[in-house]
């Protein structure tokens, strides 16, 4: 551990929150109809698009009929991005397949636009073996923008339940995901893709580049489009790589200072969110408690994982490495670590990407100590709300923020109620289900693979012994992160097999690709009909004055009640499961 | 009010329109845009920082290359690819903290390192003494970058089998080392292959 390792997690939070307070007062004005600097620019092209489109945007919709809204547009992207996929060489003709490489096989297609819809992006292939420019430009990097916009319509929705003091209108979805793309996405991910190139990052349509090295070793560089699609990989908390490495690729990432942009990028919308609800809701108060909640678990993670990784493995102890800092060198654990990163670079980088559902790796988190890994599983298991994934994190949270006010009413002996309105019976049944439903996804889904041959021969058992704790991990964490959406993988766990680049002779693993499309589509549709459902339900209630028995939500003791809610419902639901694997590795040295 | 009033057919033409439509935006109008700019103002860095010698490219500089077999120049780290350094096919090695095949593949890489330059090292070469990043392989098994103290330790071998001066071969090192960003971020690197080149110039190749 050095002292800049800290410095570095500590500035991170500080220039995460001075940057998340402006942008959080713009996405208010944003989904409020307040004014914005950019609107003399945006306002005809939105008018335009709804026209194009055919949508009356002024319409309010009920909490039925804005679901519907998100359900039928996702259908249209899943089809549009399938297509896409196993159209690949039809494509050839624009020029951006200079590679000529075919189709992946249906399974893998199926698990990827599955994947990509749901704001997951769980890769089971690498892109420069697989895809060509077109797909990654005009499906993924697409969908990129699309299940991010999806994500914090349901979301902006939710606040406005929350926020309303009579009728059942949930805002108008179209108009929200409309001005999502136009005045947040699109904006920031122009400026970002342009701070990347100017750091390294790669932007260019040319086929592969063949050369022989100054030794006489012959390589064959992939090129492409990244850094447009690395800009909303990384704004929409999406994570799918443009590279099978994802951001330890130096063209996806190529600098110290790109490494610290791009956790920035992650956080920033949901951080700006929780602010932006705070604003919404007319007490900002509520927001910074629900902010707090969020940071202080946010750091407790970064901590536990630095230390964790600074520390060693026991492969290498025993392998006779020296693992203490020394002059010139970073020391730690840096197997599947980058150099320019660091140690303290690669473990913050690791928990902020499973904190939020983004899932973006720019270190291999199969090379994770047990304790780092432990870490990262436990990020997981608190189903993504510490700010989570764009509006994803946010509408998650609300539900424990309910389930926290109810078990806090009940505690004290007051009727629930939360910013003015009380929480009933209905309401609270739906939150329960609504957090209850992406755990039992994933464990559900975990315990099929492990108990199946079918889910068994995704272990790579030439790295991983079978049956060990290890291969129990890459297992659960499949699913784990498949079922929160976050995409994020111990990737010794396979899902397609291809001899060579280009799909040619490739085949899947269907089981794999299979039940894992189900869990994340359930784990992304389960959630936002139940968080919508809560909407509604709240949204036509009366607005009660806050009096003297209420219990206060914007106060330290809340964020404390929060916290342990958190780690209850994550820690009851998945204590056994983070036993079998990480922990047994964290807790004895044993080599397997 | 809408609640079951637009018609399903209605949303789904609405949901097709919409999805073709924004394709066209952010699938090919915003990637065109973000290349057209990137290309005019940084043309090097958005094709990858190629570097040419004698006219011919040799390599890019942020992506590590091997120099595996060529004991004259600097070694990369170990890399997770199949063949090393594949930079059409980027790969983790994906080994486990806590497993047997990790550790006989650091011993693996230990043992290469020593007998590399344990020779040329002042008072030989011991486990411990090997820097992690020698003996463990990088992220993207196209690491361009080793450590500091792994660049000290490969220049007495350098020096020796290229018959330069120690000091002038740290001299080299020191200047293609790049300290922390902003002073703090990440970790101080040389890189690989611009260190290569400035050896390859000293020897007058």
């Amino acid at each position: 551990m050095t002292a800049a390792g800290w410095i570095t997690i500590f500035a991170f939070a500080v220039v995460l929150s001075a940057l998340a307070l402006p942008l959080g007062a713009y996405l208010a004005a944003v989904y409020s109809g307040g004014h914005t600097w950019l609107d003399p620019v945006l306002a005809g092209p939105e008018r335009l698009l709804y026209r194009v489109i055919r949508v009356d945007a002024g319409r309010g919709q009920d909490w039925k009929a804005y679901a519907r809204s998100v359900l039928v547009f996702s259908l249209a992207g899943w089809l549009l991005l399938y297509l896409i996929l196993r159209t690949q060489t039809l494509w050839n003709f624009t020029g951006l397949n200079p590679e000529h490489f075919h189709s992946m096989p249906w399974p893998v297609a199926f698990n990827t636009a599955s994947s990509f819809l749901t704001n997951t992006n769980w890769q089971f292939y690498g892109g420069e073996t697989t895809l060509s420019y077109f797909s990654q430009m005009a499906g993924l990097t697409v969908q990129n923008f699309l299940s991010a916009a999806a994500g914090i319509a349901v979301a902006i929705a939710l606040i406005r339940a929350i926020a309303s003091h009579g009728g059942t209108s949930l805002g108008n979805f179209w108009q929200d995901m409309v001005r999502t793309v136009l005045w947040v996405l699109l904006p920031l991910s122009l400026l970002f893709a342009l701070v990347l190139i100017s750091q390294g990052s790669i932007q260019n349509f040319a086929h592969y580049v063949s050369l022989r090295g100054i030794s006489g070793v012959a390589q064959t560089i992939a090129m492409g489009p990244v850094a447009s699609q690395e800009a909303i990989k990384l704004l929409g908390t999406n994570g799918g790589g443009f590279f099978n490495v994802n951001s330890a690729h130096p063209f996806e990432n190529p600098t110290a200072l790109t490494n610290f942009i791009e956790m920035l990028a992650v956080l920033i919308i949901p951080a700006a969110l929780v602010l932006a609800y705070g604003r919404m809701v007319g007490s900002r108060k509520q927001g910074y408690a629900i902010y707090a909640t969020m940071m202080v678990m946010f750091l407790g993670a970064a901590i536990v994982c630095y230390i964790a990784e600074a520390h060693g493995s026991p492969a290498q102890h025993v392998a006779g490495l020296h693992t203490g800092v020394i002059a010139g060198s970073t020391g730690g654990n840096l197997e599947g670590k980058e150099q320019r990163f660091g140690i303290a670079g690669s473990a913050l980088y690791d928990v902020v990407t499973t904190v939020t559902s983004c899932g973006a790796v720019n270190s291999a988190l199969e090379s994770l100590t047990g304790l780092g890994g432990t870490v990262v599983f436990a990020n997981l298991s608190a189903s993504e709300v510490i700010f989570g994934g764009v509006g994803s994190g946010l509408y998650s949270m609300l539900l424990y923020v309910l389930l926290a006010v109810f078990l806090g009413g009940l505690m004290v002996g007051r009727t629930p109620e939360y910013i003015g309105k009380k929480i009933g019976a209905r309401e609270i049944k739906l939150v329960v289900l609504g957090i209850l439903v992406t755990p039992l996804a994933a464990l559900f889904s975990t315990a099929l693979a492990v108990a199946s041959r079918a889910g068994r021969s995704s272990i790579d058992t030439a790295i991983t012994a079978a049956h060990s704790p290890q291969a129990f991990a890459e297992t659960f964490y499949a699913y784990l992160s498949q079922a929160n959406n976050n995409g994020s993988a111990f990737a010794g766990y396979t899902g397609l097999i291809q001899p060579a680049a280009g799909n040619l002779g490739a085949h899947a693993v269907s089981f794999a690709n299979l039940l894992g499309a189900f869990t994340m589509i359930f784990a992304r549709y389960a959630p936002i009909l139940f968080a919508l459902a809560v909407a509604g339900a709240l949204a036509g209630k009366r607005v009660s004055p806050a009096g003297l028995g209420t219990m206060r939500t914007d106060n330290p003791t809340f964020v404390v009640l929060l916290i342990g809610v958190i780690v209850l419902v994550g820690a009851l639901t998945f204590f056994p499961a983070l036993l079998l694997g990480p922990v047994v590795q964290a807790v004895t040295g044993h080599l397997y | 009010m809408d609640t079951r009033k637009t018609s399903i057919r209605k949303e789904l033409t609405t949901a097709a329109l919409s999805v073709l439509v924004l394709t066209l935006l952010l699938g090919i109008a915003y990637p065109l845009v973000v290349t057209g700019i990137g290309q005019v103002a940084f043309p090097g860095r958005s094709n990858g920082q190629q570097v040419h010698v004698d006219g011919r490219v040799v390599g890019s500089k942020i992506i590590g290359q091997s120099f595996a077999g060529d004991p004259r120049y600097f070694q990369s780290r170990p890399s997770g690819t199949t063949p090393a350094d594949n930079a059409a096919g980027s790969a983790f090695a994906n080994y486990g903290p806590n497993s047997r095949v990790t550790e006989r593949a650091i011993r693996a890489d230990i043992s290469a390192y020593i007998k590399l330059n344990g020779r040329y090292y002042p008072g030989g070469l011991t486990a411990a003494q090997v820097p992690v990043d020698a003996a463990d392989t990088s992220a993207s098994g196209l690491d361009p970058d080793i450590s500091v103290a792994n660049a000290r330790i490969q220049a007495y071998r350098v020096a020796a089998i290229d018959q330069l001066p120690i000091a002038t071969v740290r001299h080299l090192v020191a200047a293609e080392t790049s300290g922390r960003a902003l002073g703090f971020l990440g970790e101080s690197s040389v890189n690989v292959l611009e260190l290569n080149l400035a050896v390859m110039k000293a020897t007058g190749k």
